[in-house]
């Protein structure tokens, strides 16, 4: 006679009050395939953990949110944010989508280059531009985004050396009603520091100001705070042309926008609640059109919109190592992707699935990463299906800063593959080796020797 | 490790524990493991008879045993050893 499956056992008190802090069941089907190829092939064929990124992901929700700017408002562009993942393969795919890109650092400048983006195609945002940054950005023509005094000076005194003329914008801070408000970058507008530096660049005459950028914050789940904020940039336009006949060719929004994600503390989860690009793009395309701002092109839109555009194409994949009881009984699993590889599990509770099938029966969860570190946390809360040793879970809405803010921390970081458009996979950053780490290091003479 | 005698276990994995008014469920394999434990079975015979009936081998089935046998210590559904 065949054996019955065998699942681990359980025994869950039933609860008839409110749900506890694990909440309900969430997870009501695996995920056995990504982008149509099954995660047991790709754990096969490029190990554990796994990120995996879906091109045709990222196309659709590019092509959504451009269509939901296009279809308001008539010149918008849109610039993918390198620091939300800059890995060359995802760049390229937003720019044969149309996008230009933004960067805040001279490595980020380089790597965009590198990529083929022609430097008029470049914005360059970020409190930390050097003097060779700056020479760079404007012989390419590039979008030099002003932070601060310190670096309009610096242009002025390249400008004046090199004969160039800058093509620049001014980053401004604003009240938009919202809590923190980003002070720390740009010029204050409330306190009229915009508009000072506005004039200093127009007397000056030895830059060209071609827009006006803000960022208003990260996350933002109030497109009325954009509004605000495209009301005031537009307001900014209509006084610079009004004083020296001068039209701002763009206004960049920045970007800000959530994903689907569920930020830590939220009492609902976030693809319920955030608000979506359709809100935002109306909150600041009817900003614009109703402002008294009215040159004879209507301004570019620029928006460089990271998180939103790439959180969802991500999944990470990882394994089961083991399973313990906590000392007041609850169940607590480890899994070999850690925040190291995982940073966005400070903020966000991520949605986690089985990828193999599971009963109906679930038990309240910890979820760690492999790092003996306490702080290892990728879950704290959550009401998990069972789970053996050596089953696969994914982790969804990945693809935002994990890329890029990720630590070489105790462990070698993996492999990131992308499932083109045709489903086949291909390795899109290879994982690190310890050569990767030790090639950089050096050892002097004395210490290369001891004895124990 | 016994259970209390006063524990009604039904068939499709409904525990009650009369004393305290708590409920509780379980699955096919836990409902195993409870009846076991609920007749005095001894751990290396449940574990034999586990085996015997499911596909998976002995070292898992006793790992997952002792976890069980803490969640039921954990609900109070033991019985306390005589010192």
């Amino acid at each position: 006679m065949a054996k019955l499956k065998y699942e681990r056992p359980i025994i869950k008190r039933l609860e008839s009050n409110m749900p506890n802090k694990f909440g309900m069941r969430t997870e009501f089907e695996p995920i056995t395939h990504l982008d149509g190829v099954a995660v047991s092939e790709l754990v096969a064929q490029y190990g554990s953990p796994l990120f995996v990124l879906s091109e045709r992901k990222i196309r659709n929700t590019f092509q959504a949110a451009r269509q939901s700017f296009e279809s308001r408002y008539p010149r918008v562009q849109f610039a993918w944010s390198y620091k939300t993942n800059y890995l060359s393969a995802v760049c390229n795919v937003f720019h044969q989508e149309g996008s230009w890109a933004e960067v805040v650092s001279g490595f980020e400048y380089d790597k965009a280059i590198k990529n083929g983006v022609d430097g008029a195609h470049i914005i360059f945002n970020g409190p930390d531009k050097s003097e060779e940054d700056l020479r760079k950005a404007t012989t390419n023509n590039s979008l030099i985004h002003i932070d601060h005094l310190d670096e309009l000076y610096m242009l002025q005194d390249i400008a004046r050396e090199t004969k160039q003329r800058p093509k620049v914008a001014i980053r401004v801070n604003m009240d938009t009603g919202i809590y923190p408000m980003w002070d720390r970058f740009g010029f204050n507008y409330e306190n009229g520091q915009a508009w000072d530096a506005l004039n200093k660049i127009m007397f000056g005459g030895q830059m060209d100001l071609v827009g006006l950028h803000t960022h208003i914050g990260t996350f933002m789940l109030s497109p009325n705070a954009y509004a605000i904020a495209a009301s005031k940039l537009a307001n900014l336009a209509q006084r610079v042309q009004q004083k020296y006949n001068h039209e701002v060719k763009y206004i960049d929004m920045g970007g800000g926008f959530p994903s689907r994600n569920t930020l830590k503390g939220a009492y609902l989860p976030g693809i319920d609640t955030n608000p979506t690009i359709d809100d935002f793009a109306e909150a600041i395309t009817s900003a614009l059109m109703n402002s008294e701002y009215r040159p004879k092109t209507p301004p570019l839109l620029i928006l460089e919109t990271g998180r939103a555009l790439i959180d969802e194409a991500g999944s990470l994949i990882s394994t089961v190592i083991a399973n313990k009881r906590l000392s007041d009984g609850r169940r607590s699993t480890i899994l070999d992707a850690g925040v190291n590889i995982l940073f966005t599990s400070f903020w966000y509770d991520h949605k986690i699935t089985p990828a193999q099938e599971f009963t109906s029966y679930t038990e309240d969860t910890v979820l760690y990463g492999p790092l003996c570190m306490n702080i290892d946390v990728l879950r704290e809360n959550i009401s998990m299906p069972l789970l053996n040793k050596g089953d696969k879970a994914v982790v969804h809405h990945v693809g935002a800063y994990n890329m890029t803010q990720w630590m070489q921390f105790i462990t070698l970081r993996p492999k990131v593959v992308l499932i083109d458009m045709d489903g086949k996979s291909h390795i899109i950053r290879n994982n690190e080796t310890i050569e990767s780490i030790q090639n950089h290091e050096e050892t002097p003479d004395h210490l290369v020797h001891f004895e124990l | 490790m016994k259970i209390k005698n006063n524990i009604a276990v039904s068939e499709n994995g409904f525990v009650f524990n009369p004393a305290s008014g708590e409920s509780f469920t379980t699955n096919q394999v836990g409902l195993e493991m409870l009846n076991l434990l609920r007749k005095g079975t001894d751990k290396e015979a449940i574990i034999a008879t586990i085996s015997e009936k499911f596909d998976a081998d002995a070292s898992l089935i006793e790992h997952d045993l002792n976890d069980f046998s803490e969640m039921l210590k954990q609900y109070h559904l033991h019985q306390h050893e005589e010192s």
